[in-house]
């Protein structure tokens, strides 16, 4: 099968800005530069119908709307380049295979929203990326498209990356800024929404590195081109980071709207050992998980993930098969989640722990009935209730999985319950 | 030695330059002061407290809630190993185990002659190459065995035994 790709092509040495501008790289800032103003630049983004691949799937072209045009304060661009969700390595790849696309999106978004300054924020982990964009970056300003006068035009920008140091809660927006400004990296209550009050006070926009090396093919080819790719409704393609139990694992660029088996099967090889699948987290560890049945038929775009009670997330793609130890899949994750709580929301902070410590005891064959219940309860506790959205993030998984799942959990429940049960600790554990 | 000497200070200058708050450098300063002392002790808090003027109790806030900033020392050779989800499923616990008592040490803990310490982490984003594990924030060893554990880590120890004669 012949399939569109728009961001991983198959181009030796990519990487490689000679290569890069050969295969018609940065066009589309000199075509944007020259020919277009920028609410053109935004036009032709609303009209792609591209939506954010950080994980809310929010329009790209409608949030670019939101920065005010007139105002004496400086306009900034935040790249997400964080990518800790587990199960998420996708922006990773760009900045190995392809980092100029990704630099010319951000510098169209800097033009389209008259942006003098933009910070990738790039996990600490990722010290070889952050070297590879580096060198990217470095190239870019030697050829002029970075800087002053860009391409001898009125417009001027910096890019400059921002290593993070070890904390998936700065991958959410406000936190994101906190940690650029040199703070702890805690979630700012919205509103006032970023492009209103941003980093230091001033309008800001935030966009995932996936969603920015879509726009320079969307300037080139124009906007009507990319809404037809895949599924109209979340169109374009997807990089989906396939992990777990198959066969080839990896980074597959793929149009929305592709059956789940077609990526399990076609392109990863299979399930590993012919066994078939149990579980199937769609979109990153927060994104409710599926069954077989429902891993069997569901398209991987946003509309359908959403008709059955998940999402897309960041197309990070976790396969389990039918020897998957389901409670302890989901007692890690909820390890990570207590983990990375920030701590300043109390149903947060201390129901992370809860959850973790009730399915440890459920694991050890411990637990009682009536922990199933006690588990879903505290998770709706937190859903909805917090500053951002990593309750919700921590709670989806546990909700979910019990419902999808309940008999995994029971089958290590003891007939003869345990009456007494140590007490429980509360405390978050970013502070030990 | 200078806590910074002459070119380091012109670097941070530089980075101070990317933002219009000299207290966003902290970060970056910070990186800086762990790659060249290998932890962030107090006094260093102190020191670049001076130098960007931010209060040491602001950093202390800082220090403490970013995990890769090393509150205290580690081996000359820090490994990484990722147990989340993806690599658990590859055998993520199991080559965590395998390095602990290879070693003969637990979480967080430095071998007597300061050479190794191991520490368990959360997801890498390498999970296409489980299980994995990261040599002192930098480097990557992805889709190991045992083998090949066993020899990364004796190439390892010739390497720091080289840059230390
Ligand atoms: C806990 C948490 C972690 C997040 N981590 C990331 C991340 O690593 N990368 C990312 O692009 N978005 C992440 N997001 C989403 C961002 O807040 C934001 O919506 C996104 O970067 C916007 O970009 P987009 O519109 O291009 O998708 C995270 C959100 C939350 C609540
Ligand atoms: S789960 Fe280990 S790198 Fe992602």
């Amino acid at each position: 099968m012949e399939n569109m790709k728009i961001i991983l092509k198959d181009i030796p040495d990519l990487h490689k800005i000679e290569v890069y501008e050969s295969n018609g790289g940065y066009s589309a800032l000199e075509k944007a530069l020259k020919k277009m103003t920028p609410d053109e630049v935004i036009n032709e983004v609303k009209t792609s119908n591209l939506r954010g691949r950080g994980g809310a799937c929010f329009y790209t072209g409608l949030k670019w709307t939101f920065m005010p045009k007139e105002t004496p304060k400086p306009k900034y661009l935040c790249c997400n380049g964080d990518e800790s969700e587990p199960g998420s390595f996708k922006d990773r790849e760009i900045f190995e295979k392809n980092p100029h696309q990704f630099i010319e999106g951000t510098l169209l978004a800097c033009y389209a929203m008259g942006i003098k300054a933009a910070y990738v924020y790039i996990r600490g982990e990722y010290y070889k990326w952050i070297n590879l964009l580096q060198n990217a970056i470095d190239d870019a300003y030697k050829k002029g498209y970075i800087g002053k006068n860009i391409l001898g035009s009125e417009f001027s920008t910096d890019i400059y990356i921002h290593r993070g140091a070890g904390a998936y809660i700065c991958g959410e927006e406000s936190a994101l800024m906190n940690s650029v400004e040199g703070k702890r990296g805690y979630p700012r209550v919205k509103p006032p929404f970023p492009a209103a009050y941003g980093l230091w006070g001033n309008p800001t926009t935030i966009n995932n590195i996936e969603t920015l090396s879509n726009i320079p093919e969307i300037i080139k080819n124009g906007g009507q081109w990319f809404s037809k790719i895949g599924e109209p409704k979340h169109p374009g393609t997807l990089l989906f980071g396939v992990s777990g139990h198959v066969n080839k694992p990896g980074v597959y660029e793929l149009e929305t709207g592709t059956p789940l088996m077609t990526i399990i099967n076609d392109y990863c090889g299979g399930v590993t050992d012919g066994k078939e699948i149990k579980m199937v987290i769609p979109g990153g560890s927060s994104m409710p998980p599926l069954t077989k049945e429902e891993a069997l038929t569901i398209k991987m775009d946003d509309a359908s993930l959403k008709a059955i009670g998940s999402a897309i997330g960041t197309a990070g793609v976790m396969v389990m098969n039918e020897e998957a130890d389901i409670v302890k899949v989901l007692l890690r994750i909820s390890k990570f989640y207590y983990h990375e709580s920030c701590g300043q929301c109390t149903p947060c902070r201390e129901g992370t722990g809860w959850m973790m410590r009730v399915l440890k005891r459920i694991d050890e064959g411990k637990g009682r009935m009536s922990d199933l219940d006690l588990l879903i309860e505290v998770a709706q506790n937190i859903e909805g209730n917090t500053i951002c959205a990593l309750g919700d993030a921590a709670a989806w998984p546990v909700k979910w999985t019990i419902k999808k799942f309940r008999k995994e959990f029971e089958a290590k429940i003891p007939e003869v319950e345990e009456k007494s049960v140590p007490l429980n600790k509360v405390h978050s554990l970013r502070y030990s | 030695m200078e806590f910074f000497n002459e070119i380091e200070l012109k670097k941070i200058d530089e980075i101070k330059s990317h933002y219009p708050e000299s207290k966003a450098a902290l970060l970056p300063v910070l990186w800086m002061v762990q790659e060249k002392y290998g932890w962030i002790s107090e006094d260093s808090m102190k020191k670049v407290g001076d130098l960007l003027n931010i209060p040491y109790e602001h950093i202390l806030g800082v220090v403490t809630f970013y995990t890769m900033y090393n509150k205290k020392p580690v081996g000359k050779i820090h490994l990484q190993i990722c147990t989340n989800v993806s690599c658990m499923l590859r055998g993520g616990y199991e080559l965590f185990k395998y390095v602990s008592d290879k070693l003969g040490i637990k979480n967080k803990e430095v071998t007597a002659d300061g050479m190794f310490s191991v520490e368990e982490v959360e997801c890498l984003g390498s999970c296409a190459t489980a299980p994995m594990l990261q040599v002192n924030n930098q480097n990557f060893y992805e889709n190991l065995s045992q083998e090949k554990v066993d020899k990364l880590i004796d190439s390892l120890h010739s390497e720091q035994k080289v840059n230390n004669t």
